[in-house]
């Protein structure tokens, strides 16, 4: 490789450069102005991620551009996730600057373990072999780490940090696993070549292989049955962290999964239809049934993203013609609502600025904070796939998706799946309007405010535009064809 | 004399990765076990890569475990401190006092 295709390949990767180097800096200011920083530091890494995103989209091409020697490739599959991760990743950081500070926890590693964290999901979204494949996903993962323990004196907190390491090293060794086995049985770790050698030969030691980096980012989507941790880490960790963990690194995880089947065994999609098929059956009802008895808010959020990843599984074994665009809509549809959703938990304070996580405290919210409980009840509304809100569009494409790609049952579970999960989301909304208020409950503060009404905002009235994300979605996704 | 070939080194390699797996799982005393048990699936995995490297006569293998090696490293740190915040918080490292989060 010499200098000049060196150039040209890192031109390709300016988004990634841009939040490497911002991190970098963004340390450097927070080492030696410390803690008084701390805000300028929240804000400029948001200013960070919004250039990052945006630059996601600019530097994608229209054909696919293959990089450093077939390890990354930028395109505009890659693009889409990435503006849409950069954004969710924004808000969640956003939602943390007033948490932080309320709990004397306001130090500058907060926005920048954030920063690494999204530039781990933005090599997962564009890697091309398994070694990157394996970078971006332990950048992210080391980082998020930290975020759950990151409430120091909180006993949840150091047990979900510790708790969501466990699970998720041994996830990495799984998927470790499975890439030594398809190195081993083809030679290769690039899925261009992988597609052209997985087509030829019915190799059983590489189905095996697959099976198992398959599974290991399962456990990072939270897909049952490997969804055991999802809940006691959403519940243990900060809320603005679970925010977080809830929105970018579930679209990565996603993203990738979908990339690496649709890309590397994409002629061979009867390999993997049935074991994709049976998780997203396994995480619906998972998902469904499970947040019946929650009391939590938080664990009820936990099974409502396993749930919707459940969902996102139907769209990958819908197959790479009509799953790719389904799946681009439908996550980053999902991650919106979803950090809205924790935006709204995160304004329910007490008198006494403690936050109030039991579905019971949320009695007759809408006596107290009638905006703050609309604002709920149009993300609720939204997730369930009520239309014309947003979220009906996404679920919508998943089922087109299913039905044209020949997995008709995935189509009528996830229907299934869907009532039973309205009756949750619409006990909640009862709590909200129609019981009396039992305690006093304080809004959120500034920068929560602002994110909430954003998203709001964004969730009611970009229904007209749909059609244009629509067609964004659809192009983005057309490449694997 | 017995050559000893691929096939030893990948059933040496899957048993190391099953013990590991099973040292996470049935493990019910402390958490440091644990992550000796994360260690060895990890060093399971490098020896399927270098053994595969070898026999392929391909140097990715090798190359894929030195970076194994060097993310293994800073996991470990990651999870010490992790683990150090854990025992200040609790006074405990026992696995089955890891109980404060359920549903």
């Amino acid at each position: 490789m010499n200098l000049a295709s060196l150039t040209h390949d890192l031109a390709f990767m300016t988004p990634e450069v841009v939040i490497a180097i911002g991190a970098m800096l963004l340390v450097l200011i927070g080492a030696f102005v410390s803690k008084s920083a701390y805000r300028a530091i929240t804000y400029l890494s948001v200013v960070v991620l919004l250039v990052a995103g945006f630059l996601g989209v600019q530097y994608a091409p229209d054909n696919a551009q293959i990089l450093f020697n077939g390890s990354y490739v930028v395109d505009s599959f890659g693009g889409f996730a990435k503006l849409i991760i950069a954004l969710t990743a924004a808000c969640a950081i956003l939602l943390s600057a007033d948490y932080l500070a309320e709990r004397n926890l306001e130090k500058p590693e907060y926005p920048v373990l954030a920063l690494l964290a999204v530039l781990g999901m933005y090599v997962m979204v564009s890697a091309h072999d398994l070694l990157a494949v394996y970078m971006g996903v332990e950048l992210q993962s080391l980082a998020l780490y930290v975020l759950a323990a990151y409430a120091r004196d909180d006993r949840k907190s150091s047990e979900a940090g510790l708790k969501y390491f466990v699970l998720g090293a041994l996830s990495s060794g799984i998927l470790l696993y499975g890439v030594s086995l398809i190195y081993g049985f083809t030679g290769t770790i690039n899925f261009g070549k992988l597609l052209t050698i997985a087509k030829d030969s019915s190799n059983v030691g590489l189905i095996f292989g697959m099976v198992f980096v398959l599974s290991g980012i399962a456990f990072k989507m939270s897909v049952a049955p490997f969804h055991m941790w999802t809940p006691d880490v959403y519940e243990g960790a900060p809320t603005p962290s679970t925010a977080f963990f809830a929105t970018a690194p579930k679209m990565a995880a996603a993203i990738l999964l979908g990339r690496f089947l649709f890309e590397a065994f994409g002629e061979v999609v009867a390999q993997w239809r049935d074991v994709v098929s049976i998780m997203a059956v396994l995480s619906m009802f998972v998902g469904a049934i499970f947040a019946l008895q929650q009391t939590n808010m938080k664990r009820l959020l936990a099974y409502s993203s396993i749930l919707n990843m459940g969902y996102a599984m139907v769209a990958i074994a819908a197959g790479p013609v009509y799953g790719p665009s389904a799946l681009l809509l439908f996550t980053a549809i999902y991650a919106i609502t979803s950090v809205g959703m924790f935006g709204v938990l995160l304004s329910m304070r007490d008198a006494k600025g403690k936050e109030i996580t039991n579905i019971s405290g949320y009695s007759g919210l809408s006596k107290q904070r009638p905006l703050l409980s609309l604002a709920l009840t149009i993300m609720f509304f939204s997730i369930t796939g009520i239309p014309p809100l947003l979220g009906f569009f996404g679920k919508f494409q998943i089922f087109i998706a299913a039905v044209d790609g020949g997995v008709m049952p995935l189509a009528l579970i996830l229907v299934i799946a869907s009532v039973i999960s309205a009756f949750y989301y619409l006990r909640v909304l009862k709590v909200v309007w129609f019981d009396e208020p039992s305690v006093e409950i304080v809004g959120g503060l500034a920068t929560t405010k602002v994110t909430v009404t954003g998203v709001t905002l964004m969730i009611a009235l970009l229904t007209p535009f749909i059609g244009l994300i629509y067609t964004a979605s659809m192009t983005a996704g057309h490449l694997f064809k | 004399m017995m050559e000893i070939g691929l096939t030893h080194y990948l059933a040496f390699a899957a048993a190391l990765f099953t013990i590991g797996v099973f040292g996470i799982f049935v493990n019910r005393k402390n958490i440091i076990v644990i992550l000796m048990s994360v260690e060895m699936i990890l060093l399971a995995v490098n020896v399927n890569f270098v053994a595969f490297s070898v026999f392929l006569g391909d140097l990715v293998g090798q190359i894929f475990a030195m970076f194994v090696l060097t993310v293994a490293a800073a996991e470990a740190a990651v999870v010490l401190a992790i683990l150090v915040v854990y025992f200040r918080n609790r006074g405990t490292i026992a696995v089955d006092d890891l109980n404060v989060l359920k549903g």
